[in-house]
Order: C-alpha cells, then sequence, then structure tokens
C-alpha cells in the first residue's frame, strides 16, 4: 500500500500540451505512472509523444479512461476552473501543480469539493515509489520503503528523500503539500492516511516557520500515533520575523509561527527535531531500532 | 500588496463603509490649500505601510493653513523611523488630512484567511486602537471568531452574532452587519488576504466610521484586478525587492543579511535550509536568495551578478536541487557568469544534484570548478573560505 496514489490509480493530466505539462508527462511516463490520458481544450484527437490520447473536456477523459486522478499544469488564472472541471466529472484526487493561483478562489474550491483530495496548488505533487509519481519531483531520488515523508516544501523535499534513499531508508509515500497560504490537504491530514496505510511504519515530516500547520501535526501526533517513529525539521530557523522569504506561506508575524513555538510542539509530542537535514536518517533510524525492540 | 490607508479607504467608500472625510495631499502646500477652504481641526496622518504612526509623531492636530503648513513639514521632515521589522524605516510621500473624530468607543473588526480552518474568518473585540496581538495577549476573552462558509458567503446575522458575542457598546448594533457585510464584499471582491478596521470608531454623536483602514491584496490576484495597478506601480519597492525585480527573479525571493556567506538555492524551502546550513556551520549569510523554478542559464548569471554586485559576500554558495530545473542549465549558467562577468570574482562552492546532474558536473569541470557533494560540506567550505579572504 501506499497513500493517495499506487500502481493502480489511472491518471490525466490537464494541460497536457503545454510546455511543463508534456515535459512532465514525458517524465511522469518514464517513472511509470499509469498515465491514461490529458486534457487540452481544442486539441482533442491528438496523442503525445507517448502515444496517450489527448480530449477536450476531463468528462470526454474521464469516460474514455476510468481516470480517476488528475495532475494540473494550467496557468494560474484557470487553475481553479480545472479543478471544477475534474470535480464535476467524477475525479476523486487531483494534485494541482500550478504556482500563482489567487488565494480566493483556492478558499472557494476547497469549500466546494467535498470528496475529492486535492493536493496544493503551488506544490511538487507526489510520489509512491516503485508506483506511481504524480507530479515534478525527480524520480530517481525515491526508493521503495516503508517511511512515509510530508513536506511544506518542493526542494527541500527531494533533499530530504535523496537523505533516506542514500541512508537505505525507503519511501511509503512522499507528499509536497505545497506553500501557498491556503491548501487542499495539510499535514494532519496527510498523517491521518499515514496512520491507516500499513506500508508506512515511519514518518519524515518538513515543516519550515509560518502558520501552525506544524503545531497542529505535532498535536495530533501526540494524540492519535504516539508510537509511530516520527522525525521532524523545520526550516527557515535563521530567517528574520516579518520578512517574507518566497513561500507565501513562510513568514514569521508577530508571536506566531516561530521555529521556537514548532520546536517546542514537536518535542511536547515526543518527535525529535532534526537540526539539519542530514541528521534526519539517523534519527529516524535510532527511533525505528528504538521500536524494534521494544 | 499593502495597501496604504488613503487606497484602502477608498475601496470602504466603494463597499459603503463609512468613512472620515478627508483629502489626500502629496505636499505640505497641498494640506495648507486644503485647510485654507476648510475651517475647523482636522488629524494629518502620514501615509506609510509600517504601523506605530502616533508614537513616531507621524499623526497630528492641525487647524488653519499655516499651522496645517507647519505640521505637514514636521511630519515630512524625516522618515519613519526603523524598527525590528522594517530595518531601514519608511519614507513619507504623501499624506490624509482627515475629518477630527470625537471618539467615544474604539472597536476592531477584520477578515483574515483561516489557514487551518481553510475559510475567511472574521475577528472581533470590543479593544480596539491597539495591536490586536497586545489584544489577544491582554484582553484573548475579548476576541471572538467567526469562520464563514464561503459557498454561503455573507449573511447579516454574521455580524449581529458577532457584536452580540463580542460585547460591542450597544451603539455599534444598528449598523456593523452592514460594516462587517461590506468588509466581506470588498475582501472577496478584491481578492484581499486581509482587511482589518482599527479602530472601528463609535463617535461621540453616535456615528461607527472606519478611522483606520488596513488591506492586504494577494498579489496573485492582481492580474483580476487591472484597476490597481496604478496603485501598485507607484508602491514603494524597498532596494531588495527592486534588485530582485531587476534581476528576474520574485520581489520575495531576495534578501540582504549582514553576514559574507552569499546563497543561492532553487527554491524557497531549500534556500531556508540553505541559510540554517551555513549559520549551522559557524558562518553568517550576506542573502536569501531563491533562484525559482526552472531557471536557465541566463536567470542564473543575474543572481550571479545581483550577489556578487549587492551584498558583502566573500564567497557564494549555490545550492541546487534539480526537480524542474536542470543542472546543466545552471552549470552553464554559471560558467557563463564567470567567464563573462565585469564584476568582481568571488570564490565559488558549488552543489549541485538532481536532474541531469551529471552534464552540470561535467560542465563545471572541464570550466576547472570543482562541485562539492552535499549541502552541509559546501556549507562548511563556504564558511572557511569566507573567513580566508
Amino acid at each position: 500500500m501506499s497513500i493517495f496514489i499506487d500502481k493502480n490509480s489511472k491518471v490525466i493530466v490537464q494541460g497536457i500540451t503545454g510546455a511543463e505539462g508534456s515535459y512532465h508527462t514525458d517524465r511522469m511516463h518514464r517513472y511509470g505512472t499509469n498515465l491514461v490520458g490529458g486534457v487540452t481544450p481544442g486539441k482533442g484527437g491528438q496523442r503525445t509523444p507517448q502515444g496517450l490520447p489527448v480530449f477536450d473536456t476531463v468528462r470526454e477523459a474521464v469516460d474514455a479512461t476510468g481516470a480517476t486522478h488528475t495532475c494540473i499544469f494550467v496557468p494560474p488564472p484557470f487553475a481553479a476552473d480545472a479543478l471544477y472541471e475534474a470535480y464535476d466529472a467524477g475525479i476523486t484526487f487531483a494534485a494541482c501543480i500550478t504556482e500563482g493561483v489567487p488565494v480566493h478562489e483556492t478558499l472557494k474550491v476547497v469549500g466546494a469539493t467535498p470528496g475529492m483530495r486535492i493536493i496544493g496548488p503551488n506544490c511538487p505533487g507526489l510520489a509512491s515509489p516503485g508506483k506511481s509519481l504524480v507530479g515534478i519531483m525527480p524520480g530517481h531520488v525515491f526508493k521503495e520503503g516503508r517511511v512515509g515523508v510530508v513536506s511544506r516544501s518542493g526542494t527541500l523535499t527531494y533533499e530530504v528523500v535523496d537523505l533516506l534513499t542514500r541512508a537505505g531508508l525507503g519511501q511509503s509515500t512522499c507528499v509536497g503539500v505545497g506553500g501557498d497560504p491556503v491548501i487542499g490537504t495539510n499535514f494532519v491530514e496527510c498523517l491521518r492516511e499515514f496512520k491507516n496505510d500499513p506500508q508506512t511504519e515511519a514518518v519524515v515530516l518538513c515543516g519550515e516557520i509560518g502558520g501552525s500547520d506544524e503545531e497542529e501535526a505535532a498535536a495530533f501526533i501526540a494524540q492519535h500515533m504516539p508510537d509511530l517513529p516520527i522525525v521532524a525539521f523545520i526550516g527557515g530557523r535563521n530567517a528574520p520575523p516579518g520578512k517574507s522569504l518566497g513561500h507565501a506561506g513562510a513568514i514569521i508575524s508577530g508571536r506566531f509561527g516561530t521555529p521556537e513555538s514548532k520546536i517546542a510542539a514537536f518535542e511536547a509530542a515526543g518527535v525529535p527535531v532534526a537540526g539539519r537535514p542530514s541528521e534526519i536518517p539517523g534519527l529516524l533510524a535510532e527511533r525505528l531500532a528504538a521500536v524494534a525492540t521494544r | 500588496m499593502n495597501l496604504l490607508e488613503f487606497q484602502g479607504k477608498e475601496l470602504f467608500k466603494r463597499a459603503g463603509i463609512p468613512v472620515p472625510r478627508s483629502q489626500h495631499a502629496l505636499t505640505p502646500h497641498d494640506v495648507a490649500a486644503f485647510l485654507e477652504a476648510q475651517p475647523g481641526e482636522w488629524v494629518v496622518k502620514a501615509q506609510v505601510l509600517m504601523g506605530g504612526r502616533g508614537k513616531a509623531g507621524k499623526i497630528k492636530m492641525a487647524e488653519g493653513a499655516a499651522h496645517g503648513r507647519s505640521v505637514a513639514e514636521e511630519i515630512m521632515a524625516s522618515p519613519m523611523p526603523p524598527n525590528r521589522q522594517n530595518p531601514s524605516g519608511e519614507p513619507i510621500k504623501s499624506l490624509l488630512v482627515e475629518e477630527r473624530l470625537e471618539i467615544d468607543k474604539e472597536a476592531y473588526c477584520a477578515i483574515a484567511i483561516d489557514r487551518a480552518a481553510r475559510r475567511p474568518v472574521f475577528i472581533v473585540s470590543r479593544f480596539g486602537g491597539m495591536d490586536i496581538e497586545d489584544v489577544a495577549e491582554h484582553h484573548p476573552e475579548s476576541i471572538v471568531k467567526f469562520f464563514v462558509d464561503t459557498t454561503i458567503g455573507y449573511s447579516p446575522y454574521i455580524g449581529r452574532e458577532l457584536a452580540f458575542r463580542a460585547g460591542l457598546d450597544p451603539g455599534y448594533r444598528k449598523t456593523f452587519p452592514a460594516i462587517a457585510g461590506g468588509l466581506y464584499d470588498l475582501f472577496f471582491r478584491y481578492g484581499a488576504k486581509l482587511v482589518e478596521i482599527n479602530p472601528l470608531a463609535l463617535t461621540a454623536d453616535g456615528r461607527v466610521i472606519a478611522s483606520d483602514a488596513k488591506v492586504e491584496l494577494d498579489d496573485d490576484a492582481l492580474f483580476r484586478h487591472s484597476e490597481f495597478e496604478a496603485w501598485r506601480s507607484a508602491l514603494p519597492l524597498d532596494e531588495d525587492e527592486l534588485l530582485a525585480a531587476g534581476a528576474g527573479v520574485g520581489i520575495r525571493n531576495f534578501r540582504r543579511f549582514p553576514g559574507t556567506v552569499g546563497t543561492m538555492a532553487n527554491g524557497a524551502g531549500l534556500a531556508m535550509a540553505t541559510m540554517d546550513a551555513v549559520a549551522n556551520a559557524g558562518g553568517a549569510v550576506a542573502d536569501f536568495l531563491d533562484v525559482g523554478g526552472g531557471a536557465n542559464a541566463q536567470r542564473v548569471r543575474n543572481c550571479y551578478e545581483l550577489v556578487v554586485n549587492n551584498t558583502g559576500a566573500k564567497v557564494f554558495f549555490i545550492n541546487i536541487f534539480g526537480g524542474i530545473t536542470r543542472g546543466d542549465e545552471v552549470a552553464r549558467g554559471i560558467v557563463d557568469a564567470m567567464q563573462q562577468t565585469a564584476s568582481r570574482k568571488i570564490p565559488l562552492v558549488i552543489r549541485l544534484t538532481g536532474t541531469n546532474e551529471e552534464e552540470g558536473r561535467r560542465i563545471l569541470r572541464e570550466a576547472a570548478m570543482t562541485p562539492v557533494e552535499t549541502m552541509d560540506e559546501g556549507a562548511r567550505e563556504a564558511v572557511r573560505l569566507s573567513r580566508e579572504a
């Protein structure tokens, strides 16, 4: 098992003929993702270089292929529309890679599409190593295994996964939840899935400064999964307050969202916080060994 | 994009929220001319984004043209003094001359986006006129919230309920639901991330008026509102933001700091972790720089120039983990920059991995540069070199 995506997940790409869409379609295809087609309005009937059928609408794509999952690469003005179209056509899982979606449009979409799992927007997508990769993560860093990874960042996730893989710690599913102020799926929702996933025996959680997602995750861990080996990392410990560094989400405002508050919350939940990414595999191996001898 | 008070109040007016009578003025002369024609007591307020105007002496009473001119000159004579969040202060480019209100009570009303609930949230308190974070500390029980279901939107019961729960003075009750509704309308119509009335004044003669206005618009939504283009282009970008824009990266992707280790990474998360890695290795960074996704050789070159020409960097640590960004493109940009730049040259420490990493490393080796293997190793090496330089 894994969470959200596996070998059988039938995936379409919305915006499959665009620059980003076609580039990453090829990479997902080569990774082995079960891609069944894509959508670009006005280009229905064409085939991609990988031989995938292109449809004019998501409904046509779903009717013809039985797709349940979508990966969205359309430009920001059309991202919310693409999500509504997917929802209306019966898609149950959407990874929205698009960066720059107006936050009010995200707010409305997540409120109006109950039952459809949305990852992102402004996220790198996710990967269940050896099974499926949906989004823009570099496939070669992954190795199938038992560690679940959830992160607010993109490239930092690749860094962490690469370190885990080099240390022989394979992954069940890695989810990049996205850096926007409003996202479809947060840390707690991913943790709940990991908790119920038999393949996942440990979790690495990569947070960063700003917001309270990490504090909420820590509270959830303390209450619902105190025995699972979990290691956390908080990026941006040396960022100055009040400055927005890149991500819309990563800003310390006033007394909230400080690294100290996040570290204290994890430590209170019994979750060690790595001082640097390279410490994560060692800390996780320790926690796994402690569970094995118990 | 944060709006100045007079811009926020312009939007308030459009949404039917009562604001004091006022005149926007660019110079002390404009203030004098307005007061010449308008007798009585007025308030002259500096138009800046920073808080703490009152304490800094940037809000003053004025009566009559001559007094108005001298007060305006006094306010504009010096910039807003620096604070922790704005270490360079803020220049004062314009003033708002406003009706003086006889204020009886001050309340607080705002709408923000609650990340955890994924809903807009009304925040109301009967204590206005001070920083809401101070209210949260000293009178936490006074803060009431309402999470709005976006599929329903605003309905007047929300305003009534908030007014009762917050214990607002009965003088607010009649008008508050309409003001809250106007605020919600504005919040959605213009794609705001925050709208705040602090204080929402109850005057001695029983009027409820927004005495200040704070509006933060969503930069990602500005393409839907071309009417804000003039405000956007007139907004003071700080020096870092101007430099970032000039290099072709997002205005939030570059920040300078006092240290000597220049940094650049792809992705904000990795860029922050890179800063942390330098700090862990005992060094101090000269900047935060996220080169962005899918960076090409040209953008990498621009970023080299950006750091070398504008910071106190003695060494430049480049940390790239390729996803969309391709290692060969980054390597080409670095080599081009080093071969063609007219700027000073500082030692480079390059960590390059991920997509097309072999090709990238080959390009670097051919140009006699040696990439390091890991982020920690790169940070250590960069800190060592910064001490030698």
